[in-house]
C-alpha cells in the first residue's frame, strides 16, 4: 500500500477521522452531506440541540439503534430503516411522530458516495413519514471499529387526545391482526448475505406506517395495542404481548400471511417465519366486534393491502402464545433463546 | 412448495390417522431414528394424533447432539488458533464443549464463522490464503457426502489451506447397540430416508432379521411420518420383521452408488463415542491416510492445553439424554426438562440443537 499521501484532504472519497473530529473536515460534512438533506429551521438553530414549542398534551419518546449488515439490501439501506424504525415505535404509542434525531458512528474509510447515498434515502423516508430530523451528531471510528456505518435515532411524537395504547389493555376475547406479510425483510436480508449463496425476488418491506396507523387510532379508540414485530418476529412479539399483559393468544396457523418465497427460504434454511424480522408490518389487538372496521382501514392503504386477522386473545389459561395448526392440534409458540440457528440435516 | 404441502396436507393425514387407528390392536413401541423426524413429530404434534397404546420413541440421530465433548474442545482448540478461520453448521456453535463453546470464542475474538454448506467454506479458502479454512464436518452419511465434495473439490483446485474436521457417524451401528441392551422397549424403527438415500437399504436387513423388528425407511413430513409408522403398525400386528421403504420418493435400495462410492474412497469406519451413549465400534468414520492433509485433527493434533476441569455443562451429570436416545426414557421422565434444563442453560447437546429431542419438545411443548 502507498503510505505517501499526495490527495489534500477536503478531496476525500471517503470517511476520514478527521470527520469526526468536530473541525473543518465535520463542518464540511455537515455542509455537503447533512444540510442538503435535512435542512429544516430547527436543525438551522445551529446550535447544540434545537428548541421548539410543544402543544400541551403527552408526548411519546422512543429510541433504536440499526447495525443491519449488509448496509444496502433488497428494498432498502440502513438509512430507510433508521427512520422507519423510530417513525414506526413512535406510531405504535399512538403518537403522530413530529421530530428525529438522528446520530451517526462511521467507520474510517466508509465510501462518501455510500453515506450521501444513505443519507439521500433517510432524506426521502423522512418526507414520507413527514418527520423532520431536528438535531445529528456524527462520530468517526478507526478502521475495524464498527461495520462501516451505525445509526441511532431517537424521536418524539404527539399522543392524540383519547389514544391509549397499552398491553395492559389488552382483554380476553380480543382478536389479534396483522397489517401485512411475515418474514419479508429478514429473508431479503439474508438473502444479501453473500455467504449465504441464496437468491430471492423479495425485497425488505421496510415502510414508515404512521400514517395508516394514524388513521387507524383515530376512528378506533379501542385499539387496545400496536405492536411492529421487527427483531425476534412476530412470535417473540406476541410473547411479550402476552407476558406483559397476563394473557393467553392463540394464533390460526391457517390464517397467518407468509408468502411464498419466506416459506420456501424458511424450509431450506431450517427456520420458522414466526420468529424472522419485519420492518413494514404491524400487529394490533382490538376488541373484536373492531375487528372488521380495522381491517378495512389497513387495507386501503398499500402497507396494509394485506391485512387478515391471524388469532385471539383467549378467555382462559396463563401468559402464553399457542398456535392452532393446520390439523386442528395445538403447539406452544415460544420465546427463542438466542438467534434461530439453521436445521443442518 | 407444493412438494412439500402435499405432505403435509390435512386430508392425507386424517386418512393416515384413520387407517392406524383401524390397524393398532395391541400396544406398540415405535423409534424414529433421525432429529429431522423428531422435529417434525414435536412441531405437528403427531404423538396426539395417534391411538394412546401406540408410544413414540425418540433415537439418537442427531449428529450435534451426539458429537463427543471431546470433538469439541478439539474444534475449540484449532479455531482459538489465530492462524484460522473455523466454520460450522449453526447448529454447533452454541454446543459445550468442557468449557466453553464456539459462540463464546467468536464472542472473544476467533474467527468462527457459520455457514450453510462445507463448499462455502472452499470459497473462503481460495479467498483468505493466507489462512487455514477449517470446517466442522458432522453428520451421518446423509451430510458425508457433501463434506467429502468439499474435499474433492479442494483436492482438484490444488487448495492447501482447507481442511475438515470430522465428527462422522454410521447409523446402522447405533441400532445394532440399542437393540442389542437386554430390556429395551422397541418394537420397531423408522429408519432415517435421507441416511438410505445416500446408503441404501441393505445395511438393516441383517438387523431386523436377526432381531425380528419391522424397520420402515421413512421420510421427514408429516404424511411421511404417519406412513412409516402406519407401515411399521402393519408388520407388527402381522408379526412381521422386515425393511420396507415407505420414502420411495427418495429412495431406491442401493441408495446413491456415487455418493457410495465417494464414502469408501475416502472414509474408514472407525469406533466413536456418542455423547451421552459411549463408544460404539465401527460407528464413525475417519478420513483415510491418503486424504491427511485436509484432516484438522492431524494438522492440527490436540494438544488438550484449552481444557479446564470445571465443565461448561453445569448439569450434565443430571442428563438423561442418553437413556432418552437409547429408547429407555422419555422426555417427560426427565425432572429438570424445561425447568433447571432450558435452552438458555442446557444440561445437554440435546436441548441446544434445533434437532436435539429435548429442544423440539422444548420449542413444541
Amino acid at each position: 500500500m502507498e503510505m505517501n499521501c499526495p490527495i489534500p484532504y477536503m478531496d476525500t472519497d471517503c470517511v476520514l477521522l478527521g470527520h469526526g473530529s468536530g473541525g473543518r473536515l465535520s463542518h464540511q460534512l455537515i455542509r455537503d452531506i447533512f444540510y442538503p438533506a435535512f435542512r429544516n429551521p430547527l436543525l438551522e438553530q445551529d446550535h447544540d440541540g434545537c428548541v421548539f414549542p410543544v402543544e400541551a398534551g403527552r408526548l411519546a419518546y422512543s429510541t433504536d439503534s440499526f447495525v443491519v449488515n449488509p448496509v444496502f439490501f433488497p428494498g432498502g439501506n440502513i438509512g430507510d430503516l433508521a427512520i422507519n424504525g423510530t417513525v414506526n415505535d413512535l406510531a405504535c404509542c399512538g403518537a403522530a411522530p413530529l421530530y428525529l434525531t438522528a446520530g451517526f458512528i462511521l467507520e474510517e474509510g466508509l465510501p462518501l458516495t455510500d453515506l450521501q447515498r444513505i443519507v439521500k434515502s433517510m432524506q426521502t423516508a423522512a418526507e414520507t413519514a413527514g418527520v423532520k430530523i431536528a438535531a445529528g451528531d456524527t462520530k468517526v471510528v478507526e478502521r475495524g471499529k464498527c461495520d462501516k456505518i451505525f445509526i441511532n435515532t431517537s424521536g418524539i411524537g404527539i399522543v392524540p387526545e383519547g389514544v391509549n395504547i397499552a398491553p395492559s389493555r389488552v382483554a380476553p376475547g380480543d382478536s389479534v391482526i396483522c397489517s401485512g406479510d411475515i418474514g419479508v425483510h429478514g429473508i431479503a436480508i439474508l438473502s444479501a448475505r453473500e455467504s449465504l449463496g441464496f437468491e430471492t425476488n423479495l425485497k425488505s418491506d421496510t415502510a414508515a406506517l404512521n400514517k395508516m396507523i394514524a388513521q387507524l387510532v383515530q376512528s378506533i379508540r379501542e385499539v387496545h395495542v400496536l405492536r411492529d414485530p421487527t427483531r425476534g418476529g412476530v412470535g417473540t412479539t406476541l410473547n411479550e404481548i402476552a407476558a406483559s399483559a397476563n394473557v393467553a393468544i392463540e394464533l390460526n396457523e391457517a390464517s397467518l400471511p407468509v408468502p411464498e418465497p419466506v416459506r420456501a427460504a424458511s424450509e431450506i434454511l431450517g427456520l420458522d417465519p414466526l420468529f424472522i424480522a419485519n420492518e413494514g408490518i404491524v400487529l394490533l389487538i382490538l376488541p373484536e366486534k373492531y375487528a372488521d372496521e380495522a381491517l378495512s382501514i389497513l387495507r386501503r392503504f398499500p402497507e396494509g393491502a394485506n391485512a387478515r386477522p391471524i388469532g385471539q386473545v383467549l378467555t382462559t389459561g396463563k401468559a402464553l402464545v399457542k398456535l392452532k395448526t393446520i390439523y386442528g392440534n395445538n403447539r406452544i409458540v415460544s420465546m427463542l433463546a438466542g438467534d434461530q440457528l439453521p436445521r443442518i440435516c | 412448495m407444493q412438494y412439500v404441502d402435499d405432505y403435509r396436507n390435512s386430508d392425507r393425514i386424517r386418512i393416515l390417522v384413520q387407517a392406524i387407528r383401524k390397524e393398532a390392536v395391541h400396544p406398540w413401541q415405535i423409534m424414529e431414528i433421525c432429529g429431522g423426524q423428531t422435529h417434525t413429530i414435536a412441531r405437528y404434534r403427531i404423538e396426539e394424533m395417534l391411538p394412546p397404546t401406540l408410544g413414540i420413541l425418540h433415537g439418537p440421530g442427531c449428529p450435534v447432539c451426539v458429537t463427543p465433548e471431546s470433538i469439541i474442545d478439539h474444534a475449540l482448540e484449532i479455531a482459538a488458533r489465530p492462524e484460522v478461520i473455523f466454520t460450522s453448521f449453526g447448529d454447533m456453535m452454541r454446543v459445550p464443549g468442557s468449557h466453553t463453546d464456539l459462540l463464546h470464542l467468536k464472542a472473544c475474538g476467533a474467527d468462527v464463522r457459520m455457514l450453510y454448506s462445507p463448499l462455502d467454506a472452499l470459497v473462503l479458502a481460495e479467498n483468505h490464503p493466507e489462512k487455514e479454512v477449517v470446517f466442522f464436518a458432522i453428520g451421518f452419511e446423509t451430510t458425508a457426502p457433501v463434506h467429502l465434495m468439499a474435499l474433492k473439490e479442494a483436492e482438484r483446485k490444488g487448495l492447501k489451506n482447507f481442511s475438515l474436521l470430522c465428527s462422522l457417524f454410521a447409523v446402522p451401528p447405533a441400532i445394532e447397540m440399542i437393540l442389542s441392551q437386554p430390556d429395551h422397549k422397541i418394537d420397531g424403527f423408522l429408519i432415517a430416508g435421507h441416511v438410505c438415500a445416500i446408503t441404501g437399504n441393505e445395511a438393516y436387513h441383517a438387523p431386523a432379521t436377526r432381531y425380528r423388528r419391522p424397520m420402515i425407511v421413512t421420510g421427514f413430513e408429516p404424511v411421511d411420518i404417519l406412513y412409516g409408522i402406519y407401515k411399521c403398525i402393519r408388520q407388527l400386528e402381522r408379526k412381521e420383521a422386515r425393511v420396507e421403504n415407505a420414502y420411495k420418493r427418495a429412495v431406491a435400495e442401493n441408495g446413491n452408488p456415487e455418493a457410495r462410492q465417494l464414502m469408501e474412497e475416502a472414509l474408514e469406519p472407525v469406533g466413536r463415542e456418542w455423547r451421552g451413549i459411549g463408544l460404539i465400534p465401527a460407528s464413525g468414520f475417519a478420513l483415510r491416510e491418503i486424504f491427511s492433509a485436509y484432516n484438522a485433527e492431524k494438522k492440527f493434533p490436540y494438544k488438550g492445553q484449552t481444557k479446564t476441569h470445571a465443565s461448561a455443562v453445569k448439569g450434565e451429570k443430571h442428563c438423561i439424554a442418553g437413556e432418552i436416545m437409547k429408547g429407555n426414557k422419555q422426555v417427560s421422565d426427565c425432572r429438570y426438562f424445561a425447568t433447571a434444563c432450558n435452552p438458555q442453560q442446557p444440561f445437554g447437546a440435546p436441548m441446544v440443537s434445533a434437532e436435539g429431542v429435548c429442544a423440539a419438545y422444548y420449542h413444541y411443548q
